[in-house]
């Protein structure tokens, strides 16, 4: 017999391995960084996180490749050619900090809404929020109203929580588990390990999405629904539900305001609002005594239908009978709904056949007994095990608030909220609409050289409430909170560059990003855009957006065109805090936060920008970054998570916190917090009692824990909000019934989407063109090894997609002669775009779709001119606009979700013609510079060194 | 030519890919690339990385198909079209023409336990096992002009230094779906064997006569919605809101 070679079978992977948290996209998922030569070896993941157990994407394991990415920025930069050119010098620190320091010193001083700062993919914002307030701009907000506004405004003023981060399937115990639209990416890992758990037990999973790729194409029953159409689906789904009586009354007489009763007064400021006692109280009909007694009252058995006399010889009804006449009309019926989803009335029919019996013939109890709000003690947790979960795909059109509305409402009516089997809460939420903060940002509530009067963000009860001037004029330069997107929880970040740049509803001095690809796939109509950007006043000489600071790693297209670069590190270089008091990683039956932290010392002349922020904070001398004689208060980032304190006892951090990091959730600063965490992997995680861990919302056991953790100081619960009174306070003011009243232009408009009770109505801009001339649909998603990624130039994920053709369904391909590798003009009302077409048949024969962001402009991150991604790539972005097309009222209304201002991404009707072959899409735009020339290598051999 | 092992190896090592519940997100793709880059043998090159013509060797690779099977089920508008990830590596062949093609012994399969591997101190890079693989399972490194092949992680299953949960393939050990699985299928109780047996697990191009040991489980039957259409009861009075009142009067005296 002849010798086998020798092969090392027992090499140690490297020197040491480094704990941390993942950045590649939004999981967050816990990873070992194992480090060799000072160098990194590899990257796996940590099979002790709790997202992610052990597991790791594509992104993750291409994170070598991020770090050692030749797009990498070097130093600060200050433009030297017109923006745009990409033409840069390297200056110092000091010279960068000073000079953003110099004009956001004018700003704060002479007129503080002059900054609008905006941060992209931050995962920081309770930080960056908090500078902002301590600045004193109106004019700050994060990502959300391009991303999923609608979804978490809709979770949190209908259930108190939503998906995602609020939340997530009870992948362990459901039964049935349906997924709408495009909702991979968050969180991906998870929901990928909760798929495999569900096929292990044969439990069904339902997709509703156009488009049957990834996760779709797994799913036992795909619905190829027609894009926007599934909060029609949904109200179906629910009209047949109330007709087949399969509905958990119990659930909604003890958890929901479906008992409340309406005030039936038509014509009258206070015509359906709820009825209230003196005290403010909420009134249901009691059907033993027959009385109207306040909600809460004890033993009160609460009637659902009816109409009823209040105290005051008013009438009102309980919000159940509005809400069960209104899905029980015919309209909603299957047959009838069918030609506009594009769904067959047996299946919508066998969907909620499919519902009602899992839900209540496969009911699970869970026995442990637990004592509700009301002090009602109950033997054990009844579980409904159907799921649902959703995101961007249902949000990011303009029907989406009422759609994600509809999809809470069958949670509730099903009682599968918060149950074992359900979608359940993770801490800190549920969290009701009232602990939520109110925005702030009218004139009264800023002025120069102080901190705003409150937080930015939150959520208006009604328009008084909203950010506008005496005379109507939005406060903030996105117009959020204005009646134009009146419950813009996220603001109006595809609003901000258009709006300022228009000087509407004023100029700014400074625009301050970190991490958002304005110039390109994060804007709507990004030619437009860049001339935005571009665009010089005739008069005095100077941009019409004078002052551009962005911070970013890498050389994206937006770099271009600022005038300040503040080089950030990659996430393996950095301190990062994943709180509890922005948006949490945690898991139904735990609470949990995690860090990240410099495995790995930068070697290049970078910073990371939370540090950045705080050293601004320190130079501009602003109250909670510098004490009173100016001196700053910290050193940096990892100094700030340790030592600030939002509450006395609440910091950025939950665990090891107390002077010996003895506490969990309240306790002093402890200087070794950070240690205590890189000890036990970056993450720490809090189990919450098994009594505690359903039904949360009225959950005695949660509630104390909760105030124990320091969510709340006192309890909190939620009942569900089926109907909705802020939204009706909004319909009266356009009904003029109602102070403040809504001016004309916008009373149709909130008439016709802030109904009280889930609602569809057609897309806009659908509504608006001719459905003839433009008859598709046209929407994108991320490819899975790239979503939420910061960077499709990594060299091994661009090899898995170098371009991203059209796909367009077999039926239409038929019809207009095209053949893959065919080339077409997509033509949109607001533009056109040439493009590679593939042939799919798995997609709703009238929606033709692409990758998103696998496009680029030439030059920018960091490859060949002549890389496919800047030649055959594109973006859709071209074909839709920030405004929706004229439609007679003299208005261009912006693109938006009528009642949240979340971007509509996915509204955009087109229509394809065949076109000449050719080489590139079109359109194309100059070539960007690299602002610091790297040799590119012409191949890589990553550890070769390492090779035995 | 090179010589197999002549009697079946004792164990054969592979994996069992679920095609059931395969995402295609590519996770064990480039979880494989970063291990073995700077595992066995020389580093897994890429050409142009940044350019126009990038390409790289890879030991494990995603397809995506789009299939319209005959008789399939019809769920939603598209009709049946239905979209296959396919995760393809070496398969480790019993009888594998990779290795008795190499003219140098290269090529081999190990007597112990199956796994075939590349000696590269003795691959020339002539590229006649690529050429006989009917897989297309083998990739040239362009930089180090030698063949690369899954390895099944051999520095990983073995690997004292690691802890016991951790000895397995990069790609097992990564994947988020839980779709790829590793083990002995020479054993007929080991785990592996026992999925193989329960959901019919399959050979890929069993004409070809390599007898892979790799196994891919099909996906399993699914149930169209539309056939729970007429499962839903139908209550009486049920267009009328007012019979739906009367049931919840019904059902609220009961609470």
């Amino acid at each position: 017999m002849k010798s086998e070679p020798r092969v090392a079978l027992h090499r140690p992977i490297a020197d040491e391995v480094r704990k941390t948290t993942c950045y590649m996209c939004a999981c967050r998922c816990g990873i070992n960084v194992h480090i060799k030569d000072g160098k990194i070896r590899y990257i796996e993941g940590n099979r002790d996180h709790p997202v992610n157990k052990g597991v790791l994407c594509a992104k993750g394991s291409a994170g070598i490749m991020q770090h050692y990415a030749p797009a990498r920025l070097r130093a600060p930069l200050k433009r030297t050619g017109p923006r745009g050119s990409g033409q840069f010098k390297e200056i110092s620190w000091e010279e960068a900090l000073e000079t953003a320091t110099a004009w956001l010193g004018d700003v704060r001083h002479t007129d503080p809404k002059k900054l609008a700062f905006f941060t992209g993919r931050d995962q920081s914002q309770s930080l960056t929020g908090y500078w902002a307030q301590q600045f004193g701009t109106p004019n700050y907000a994060a990502h959300g109203g391009f991303c999923s506004v609608n979804m978490a405004a809709a979770g949190i003023m209908t259930l108190g929580g939503s998906f995602w981060e609020f939340g997530a399937p009870d992948w362990d115990r459901t039964k049935l588990f349906i997924m709408f639209g495009v909702a991979e990416d968050h969180d991906s890992n998870p929901i990928k390990m909760g798929i495999a758990k569900l096929k292990q037990r044969r439990a069904r999973f339902v997709s509703v999405n156009p488009v049957r790729t990834g996760y779709s194409a797994v799913a036992d029953n795909w619905i190829g629904i027609r894009p926007g159409t599934d909060g029609l689906l949904i109200l179906s789904v629910i009209h047949e539900l109330l007709k087949a009586r399969k509905i958990d009354v119990d659930y909604l007489v003890r958890y929901s305001n479906a008992p409340w009763l309406v005030i039936d007064a038509p014509g009258t400021a206070d015509h359906g609002l709820f009825a209230r006692d003196a005290a403010g109280k909420e009134l249901i009909f009691e059907t033993v005594t027959e009385r109207v007694v306040p909600v809460g009252t004890r033993g009160a058995r609460p009637a659902l239908s009816g109409r009823f006399e209040l105290a005051d010889g008013r009438f009102a009804v309980p919000s159940f009978q509005l809400l069960a006449q209104k899905y029980l009309d015919p309209k909603y019926a299957p047959e009838a709904v069918s030609d506009e989803t594009g769904v067959a009335a047996d299946v919508i029919r066998g969907l909620a056949a499919e519902i009602a019996r899992v839900a209540f013939d496969e009911a699970i109890v869970i026995e442990q007994a637990w004592t509700d709000m009301n002090g009602e003690r109950h033997q054990a947790f009844i579980g409904r095990p159907v799921s649902f979960h959703a995101m961007r795909g249902l949000s990011a059109h303009s029907n989406g608030f009422q759609t994600a509305r509809a999809l809470h409402l069958l949670q509730v009516l099903i009682g599968a909220v918060d149950c074992p089997g359900a979608f359940r809460f993770e801490p800190p939420y549920p969290k009701p609409l009232g602990a939520h903060p109110k925005p702030h940002g009218r004139a009264e509530h800023f002025r120069p050289d102080v901190p705003l009067a409150g937080p930015h963000l939150g959520f208006p009860q009604g328009p008084e409430e909203l950010l506008i001037e005496a005379d109507g004029t939005p406060s903030r330069i996105d117009k959020a909170f204005s009646w134009d997107a009146p419950i813009s929880a996220h603001g109006l970040m595809h609003m901000v560059i258009a709006n300022a740049h228009a000087r509407d509803p004023y100029p700014i001095d400074v625009l301050f990003l970190y991490m958002a690809n304005m110039a390109w796939n994060s804007s709507m109509n990004t030619a437009g855009t860049m001339k935005m950007l571009e665009e010089k006043d005739p008069q005095t000489g100077e941009y019409v957006i004078p002052k551009i600071i962005y911070s970013d790693a890498y050389a994206s297209e937006m770099v271009a065109y600022a005038d300040l670069v503040l080089p950030d590190t990659t996430y393996l270089e950095r301190h990062d805090c994943i709180s509890l008091l922005d948006r949490p990683i945690s898991e139904p039956d735990a609470v949990q936060d995690a860090i990240r932290w410099p495995v790995i010392e930068p070697d290049r002349d970078v910073c990371g920008f939370q540090s950045v922020l705080i050293d601004l904070g320190a130079r501009l001398k602003l109250p909670g970054f510098a004490d009173q004689q100016g001196r700053p208060l910290y050193m940096d980032y990892a100094d700030y998570i340790v030592r600030h304190e939002r509450r006395p006892g609440i910091g950025l951090l939950s665990g090891f916190r107390g002077k010996d990091g003895s506490e969990t959730g309240r306790g002093e600063p402890n200087p070794d917090q950070l240690a205590r965490y890189i000890e036990n992997g970056a993450f720490f995680s809090a189990h919450i009692p098994l009594e505690a861990q359903f039904m949360k919302h009225a959950n005695r056991a949660y509630q104390e824990f909760a105030v124990r953790m320091g969510f709340f100081d006192k309890p909190q619960p939620v009942t569900f909000q089926l109907y909705s009174e802020p939204l009706q306070k909004f319909r009266l003011s356009a009904q003029g019934l109602r102070q403040p009243f809504a001016p004309e232009s916008h009373r149709e408009r909130i008439l016709e989407a802030f109904d009280p009770l889930p609602d569809w109505y057609r897309p806009f801009e659908e509504a608006i063109v001719d459905r003839d001339a433009y008859p598709y649909h046209a929407i994108t998603q991320r490819p899975a090894a790239m979503y939420h990624s910061w960077g499709s130039m990594n060299a091994w994920l661009r090899q898995i997609h170098t371009k991203n053709p059209l796909y367009v369904p077999g039926p239409i391909c038929d019809r207009l002669g095209l053949a893959d590798g065919d080339w077409v003009w997509v033509i949109s009302h607001h533009g056109r775009i040439k493009v590679e077409v593939a042939r799919m048949e798995a997609v709703n024969s009238s929606t033709i779709w692409t990758w998103n962001a696998i496009g680029k402009r030439k030059g920018a991150w960091a490859l060949d001119q002549d890389a496919p991604e800047a030649g055959k790539g594109f973006l859709m972005n071209h074909l839709i606009h920030e405004l929706l097309p004229p439609k007679g009222d003299g208005m261009r209304w912006s693109n938006s979700d009528p009642v949240t201002g979340q971007a509509a991404w996915y509204d955009l009707r087109v229509r394809i013609e065949k076109a000449e072959p050719a080489t590139a899409s079109e359109p194309q735009f100059p070539a960007i510079a690299q602002p610091e020339p790297e040799p590119r290598p012409a191949e890589l051999r990553y550890g070769q060194e390492w090779s035995q | 030519m090179t010589s197999l092992p002549s009697l079946p190896t004792p164990k054969k090592l592979g994996l069992v890919i679920d095609l059931d519940v395969c995402v295609g997100c590519h996770a064990c793709v480039v979880n494989c690339k970063e291990w073995n880059t700077g595992g066995y043998g020389s580093a897994l090159s890429d050409q142009d990385p940044y350019g126009a013509d990038v390409s790289g060797a890879w030991l494990n690779r995603v397809h995506t198909f789009e299939v319209v099977p005959d008789g399939g089920e019809v769920v939603g508008e598209a009709g049946e079209a239905r979209i296959v990830h396919f995760p393809k590596s070496c398969l480790h062949c019993e009888d594998a023409p990779c290795v008795t093609v190499c003219p140098t012994g290269a090529s081999y399969k190990r007597a112990e336990d199956g796994i075939v591997l590349v000696d590269e101190e003795k691959c020339i890079g002539c590229g006649l096992c690529a050429w006989s693989c009917p897989y297309g399972a083998r990739e040239m490194d362009l930089a180090a002009g030698v063949m690369k092949k899954c390895t099944l992680c051999i520095d990983r299953i073995y690997n004292e230094t690691f802890e016991e949960a951790d000895r397995q393939p990069a790609c097992v050990r990564t994947c988020p779906a839980n779709a790829r699985h590793f083990g002995d299928l020479a054993d007929p109780h080991s785990a592996v064997s026992i999925m193989v047996a329960e959901r019919g697990g399959m050979d890929l191009m069993p004409e070809q006569g390599t007898r892979p040991v790799n196994k891919y489980l099909p996906p399993r039957k699914r149930k169209p919605l539309a056939d729970s259409a007429q499962s839903l009861p139908s209550a009486e009075n049920t267009d009328e809101a007012k019979g739906f009142f009367a049931w919840l009067d019904g059902m609220l005296d009961r609470i």
